[in-house]
């Protein structure tokens, strides 16, 4: 089909707008990479540079995650969370989906009311906080995993996902002797492989970037997730770790980075795992979306 | 063409109850519990998070009706003896705070309502123009990419954009000739920010539903229209945009419902005691007054406040959605 020139300006104006949207989405994140980059003698120079240093340097990363930081403890603190927070989840969402999607379930709908009420109502901040002071969770790296066990959306998105196995696969299975169990493992667990590696991966970024509970729950730096120390960098600076030997070593730096590039890449470096598997993560969650649609 | 994507948008609860129920007495129920064993047995554990973890809590707010004090054992809460009846309920609704709580969380919303809900829809509706598959797949993947990041990181974005020393935006306004702006203590322009920082970190994000729904319309539809005359802005208006409308409709509804969700990481994040007139909001009140203050029976007894309306506006979305003959939440 030949394009009227009306057509293709129109084809134009779009591209040329979308180019300016894509880059307000973009350029914050870009800059602020590059203000990571700044030494602190380019600092006194220029100021901080717009769009890109002269000489990047990694000063700030160095200072951050030198030897013995709270950085790279905070690094395996989350690493941590995200493993057995992950794993736990799908241990306990998986089996819950399964018996929800048998059709054949005694107070089936019930049971899945009781779920579903919990998506509408909270108990609420306070509540929860006290229901993990009472478990004596508080200061505990469970306080973090425990609470967020299943998330009851991404529950019925798998359950809806294993409706539409058909019910004569276990038919089947049973009819060649096959225990429940059997069942369960041969039958049902390699079929929804796709939603399995779907919600793992959304408990997987959830556990990477939640920072709340562990903001009220946890009071020893030691135990802090990544979230956390960025955060207390972002709004009170370095000092306050300044008993953490990788960070007192700033002042024997004979460069020490300004103040704003050690903050940006301290956001680098809580978000480079997420961008290093960003194409990943892109195509599971935009799939997942269309996912729980499938219909039993 | 409805039923699809109306089935994208919500998880059903009920969507295969059985058409007939067979009246079922004790004795077959017991019998229908008794073959399933193995399935109870595998729900019993992932049941009981359910108890604890997000019922309990439930439990827990009747000490919005107590003066509760945390130093005493978990008797104290199922005791009488600290029983005050609604009298936090009062405290909360005649405290000068109570109106400006209210009205930031409900502002602010329906700010984040205004700009967040159709700049999306904007957004499917340019990229499902764009005619180049590269560069429309390059401008999705990169639209989304603010979604991921942590609130922790994306306020702290916002901060490294903002600030007096050096940040990007005051760095242009300098080079421009401006004075630098201290953006985020500045009640005039904070709410700007957080709508800003809202639409851009799920504008790309949210345009994924809409780009759904675009995908499902019928190529014939276009073709007729070219052949009728019409140019791309009245295909736009007269073919796509009809053909989402039930997308666009069932998502406002259920923003709507959610509107006392106003933000509060993103807010807590940014905010500071200079702002506090225009963003402190419901959640943010509960965490300072409720926990930071210690005042732990208050505190409930306005997130309790805050839980009760939300159900009730949830309810009323699902209700009006049901009357626009769309399947609702539930």
């Amino acid at each position: 089909m030949k394009l009227s020139r009306g057509e293709k300006l129109f084809d134009w104006i779009n591209i040329l707008v979308l180019t300016i949207v894509t880059l307000f989405f973009l350029v914050p994140f870009l800059s602020v990479v590059s203000t990571s980059l700044v030494s602190g003698r380019e600092y006194a120079l220029r100021g901080l540079f717009i769009l890109y240093p002269h000489r990047p340097v990694l000063n700030s990363y160095d200072m951050l995650l030198g030897q013995g930081s709270i950085v790279i403890n905070a690094y395996f603190v989350t690493t941590a969370r995200v493993i057995v927070g992950t794993a736990l989840g799908l241990i306990f969402t998986f089996p819950l989906a399964y018996v929800l999607s048998k059709r054949r379930l005694y107070a089936r709908v019930p049971i899945t009311m009781f779920i579903f009420f919990t998506m509408l109502f909270h108990g609420g901040l306070i509540p929860n906080f006290v229901l993990i002071e009472k478990l004596g969770l508080l200061d505990s790296f469970w306080s973090m995993i425990l609470p967020n066990l299943i998330n009851p959306w991404w529950l019925l998105i798998m359950r809806n996902f294993m409706l539409a196995i058909p019910e004569e696969l276990e038919e089947a299975a049973i009819m060649d002797g096959a225990s429940p169990l059997v069942v369960l493992v041969r039958v049902y667990l390699p079929l929804s492989m796709p939603v399995i590696a779907t919600i793992g991966l959304w408990y997987a970024v959830m556990h990477w970037n939640y920072w709340f509970d562990a903001a009220i729950y946890i009071n020893d730096p030691k135990k802090l997730p990544l979230q956390l120390i960025l955060r207390g960098i972002l709004e009170y600076g370095t000092g306050q770790y300044s008993d953490y030997s990788g960070l007192a070593e700033m002042t024997e730096l004979t460069d020490p980075p300004p103040a704003e590039s050690l903050k940006a890449a301290m956001i680098v470096i809580t978000t480079l795992p997420i961008l290093m598997i960003y194409p990943f993560i892109q195509r599971y969650f935009v799939k997942g979306i269309m996912l729980g649609s499938i219909k039993g | 063409m409805q039923q699809p994507l109306g089935e994208q948008i919500r998880v059903r609860v009920d969507q295969d109850a059985p058409v007939f129920r067979e009246k079922r007495g004790f004795r077959e129920a017991w019998r229908q519990i008794k073959r399933d064993r193995f399935l109870y047995a595998l729900a019993a554990l992932p049941l009981l998070y359910f108890v604890i973890f997000r019922y309990l809590p439930m439990v827990g707010l009747i000490i919005a009706f107590q003066d509760y004090d945390p130093f005493l054992g978990i008797g104290a809460i199922f005791s009488m003896d600290n029983f005050v009846g609604v009298k936090h309920f009062r405290n909360f609704f005649d405290s000068i705070f109570f109106w400006n709580i209210v009205r930031n969380t409900v502002v602010i919303s329906f700010y984040k309502l205004l700009f967040g809900f159709p700049l999306p829809i904007i957004l499917a509706l340019l990229i499902n123009e764009v005619r180049v598959t590269l560069f429309q797949r390059t401008v999705q993947t990169i639209s989304y990419l603010p979604h991921f990041f942590s609130m922790v990181v994306a306020a702290g974005i916002v901060r490294a954009m903002l600030t007096p020393q050096g940040g990007l935006l005051n760095q242009a306004i300098v080079a421009f000739g401006g004075e630098a702006q201290a953006f985020l203590t500045d009640p005039a322009l904070f709410r700007s920010i957080l709508v800003t920082m809202d639409v851009w970190q799920q504008a790309g994000w949210n345009s994924i539903i809409f780009l759904a729904a675009m995908a499902t319309i019928n190529p014939e539809m276009y073709e007729a229209a070219a052949m009728d005359g019409a140019n791309r802005f009245q295909r736009m208006w007269y073919v796509t945009l009809p053909s989402i409308s039930f997308a666009i409709v069932i998502i406002l509804i259920f923003r709507i419902g959610g509107m006392l969700d106003a933000g509060f990481e993103q807010i807590l994040l940014l905010y500071s005691p200079s702002v506090y007139s225009v963003s402190d909001i419901i959640d943010t009140y509960v965490y300072r007054a409720g926990l930071i203050g210690r005042q732990y029976s208050f505190g409930a007894a306005v997130g309790l406040f805050k839980s009760v309306l939300a159900l009730i506006l949830m309810y009323m979305a699902n209700k009006v959605a049901h009357y626009l003959g769309q399947e609702g939440l539930w």
